[in-house]
């Protein structure tokens, strides 16, 4: 699979759940409406900057904090199909690849360095490569294991059989 | 080689002679929890399966699932109120009888209420669809938060996967000083380790310092144990245990499991807590710890008695025996975390304590902690709270700040409208 967008960089550790999808919106559970309010403690004219197939790219423990659905699923239906970071909050990690939102991809810390917000990228998952079209370089990106790319492939977790 | 309580757990949950950190298991899960935020999610989830042709017309389990009412009762709005009135009739529905209704006798914040009322067992696998799911932890049970699909998938299958984790052990030991409360320990714990320190692991509790505590300061330290990004929190069950549940469920024989003693810790940390010092996280991060000393002075605008993680009996009772007597200089409020324990803190006389201190009393909700509703800080305002998170924006508005704190810090700096360290009152 082979998946091609626009980078929005926000080079930060520790981006948490609050500053995703803040507080007073748990009570929404219309997706649409929860995505008007994505990253708002972070930057408010995020969802006008965003188009389908996007990715972020990001710092480190992307997603600590609460374990609210409502941050993978507001991310996703902005358009961000996958997040880049060199590591993800265990409970972030599995909502985004339980509910099928998103992909959040594990990439070297340097390699947050190397791309820049704006550029075109394509993230190859079977070669486990990202291109950077914008720069002509490619980093590698740690695979997904065993579970995880079996529950992306049946579309989430309710519809994975258990081996 | 032995195994750890966690490990231990999951193995028998998973029906495995062992297990290793690494090993993908699936867990039969003994209990589960959903909230007024995780609880509509999870009824989502239920309908738009039941679209694509799921079939989903009894759980698993009704009677090893429980519902609080926290995040937004009493309802902020009329969504909040809506969503409560959509969960209890879901409830209904399919038959879940422990729902803890606000207004309709015990109810409270979720982890609270689930060692309240003893609902989770040592030996246990309890999920919940809140990540401070961490705290039942202290009672000896693989305790942990999971999103609202994941606890769907535990209400329809009555099992959920997980990457058995590693196991991180804090050896607490030294002669704990009157002033120094479990929160000022699990502080300086995350400062050391970082808000990324335990992330996929599980936090082990042990030492002198943790066997002698009562359980509900045990349950701040598995409480925060998130904060660290830890899969569980977890203490071996003892005779405290036992006394707490025996307390709350009569004469039952509890299955007292503990870890093996040749178990691997992948790591291994040390504490004196004599050093200790009343501590602070600053504002934004839960790792930004420096002794109150530091800060001192630093004036406040708020002082927050509340959550899961500071407004247990024990909690107040501390808080209480310092604001005794005295007038507050800032806006305090204080929000028991149980209806339980709100009555048994008007029986104590604590809530006669904080009135006349000019505190205000609050019904138990998470509102406040996570900026949702019943007093969220305003632009630029500074809170000395007992809550677990200072993100940007958590309490409110994204640029109000965040002290967190013991019970004791959050009271001596209600009484003197700044940040102070309680031996110097």
């Amino acid at each position: 699979m082979v998946l091609k967008g626009t980078v929005h960089k926000y080079n930060r550790p520790n981006i948490d759940t609050d500053v995703i999808i803040p507080g007073p919106y748990l009570k929404i559970h219309d997706h649409d409406e929860l995505a008007k309010h994505a990253m708002e403690g972070m930057d408010t004219n995020f969802i006008n900057k965003v188009s389908k197939g996007d990715f972020l790219l990001v710092g480190h423990n992307f997603g600590c904090g609460s374990s609210r659905e409502h941050a993978p699923i507001a991310l996703s239906k902005t358009g961000i199909k996958a997040i880049l970071s060199p590591s993800f909050a265990r409970i972030f990690y599995r909502n985004s690849i339980d509910g099928g939102y998103l992909l959040p991809i594990e990439i070297e810390e340097n390699v947050l360095e190397k791309i820049d917000d704006r550029d075109e990228i394509e993230i190859n998952l079977d070669t486990n490569t990202v291109l950077n079209a914008t720069k002509k370089e490619s980093y590698p990106i740690k695979p997904f294991s065993k579970i995880i790319s079996d529950i992306i492939e049946a579309g989430g977790l309710f519809n994975y059989k258990i081996p | 080689m032995g195994m750890t309580l966690t490990e231990k757990i999951l193995a028998h949950s998973s029906d495995s002679k062992t297990v290793t950190p690494g090993d993908i298991i699936f867990s039969n899960v003994d209990k589960a929890m959903i909230h007024d935020v995780s609880g509509p999610g999870v009824i989502k989830v239920f309908k738009e399966l039941e679209k694509k042709g799921h079939k989903l017309e009894k759980l698993w389990d009704p009677d090893r699932v429980w519902i609080s009412e926290d995040h937004f009762v009493p309802a902020s709005d009329r969504i909040s109120a809506d969503n409560v009135i959509q969960l209890t009739k879901w409830a209904q529905k399919y038959g879940i009888k422990k729902h803890f209704k606000y207004g309709m006798g015990q109810y409270g914040i979720c982890h609270t209420i689930s060692h309240e009322e003893g609902l989770v067992l040592p030996g246990e696998v309890y999920v919940g669809g809140d990540s401070h799911t961490n705290t039942t932890g202290a009672i000896g049970a693989f305790s942990a938060g999971l999103g609202h699909t994941d606890i769907a998938y535990v209400l329809k299958h009555g099992k959920i996967w997980f990457k058995v984790p590693e196991t991180v052990l804090f050896k607490v030991t030294g002669k704990k000083p009157d002033y120094i409360m479990a929160k000022d320990i699990i502080l300086n714990i995350i400062s050391d380790i970082g808000t990324d320190g335990a992330n996929y692991k599980a936090m082990q509790f042990s030492g002198s310092v943790i066997d002698g505590m009562e359980m509900e300061e045990r349950f701040t330290l598995t409480n925060m144990t998130t904060e660290a990004g830890a899969k569980n929190g977890i203490i071996e069950p003892d005779s405290t245990t036992v006394d707490y549940l025996r307390t709350r469920l009569g004469a039952l024989n509890f299955n007292l499991i503990k870890g093996d003693p040749n178990a691997e810790f992948s790591e291994r940390f040390e504490y004196d807590c004599e050093k200790m010092e009343p501590s602070v996280a600053k504002p934004y991060s839960p790792e930004n710890v420096v002794p109150v000393r530091e800060v001192q002075g630093t004036e406040i605008d708020k002082a927050y008695i509340g959550s899961c993680t500071g407004a247990k009996l024990s909690d107040l009772r501390s808080a209480a025996k310092i604001m005794e007597g005295k007038k507050v200089k800032v806006r305090t409020e204080v929000l028991p975390a149980a209806q339980s324990i709100y009555m048994k803190a008007i029986k104590e006389g604590l809530v006669t304590i904080f009135m006349e201190s000019g505190a205000v009393i609050g019904p138990p909700t998470c509102g406040a902690c996570c900026g949702a509703h019943m007093g969220v800080l305003g632009k630029d305002e500074i809170c000395a709270s007992t809550t677990n998170r200072n993100f940007p924006g958590r309490m409110g508005h994204v640029t109000s700040q965040t002290y967190l704190a013991s019970p004791m810090v959050v009271a001596a700096s209600a009484i003197t409208g700044k940040l102070t360290d309680p031996r110097d009152l």
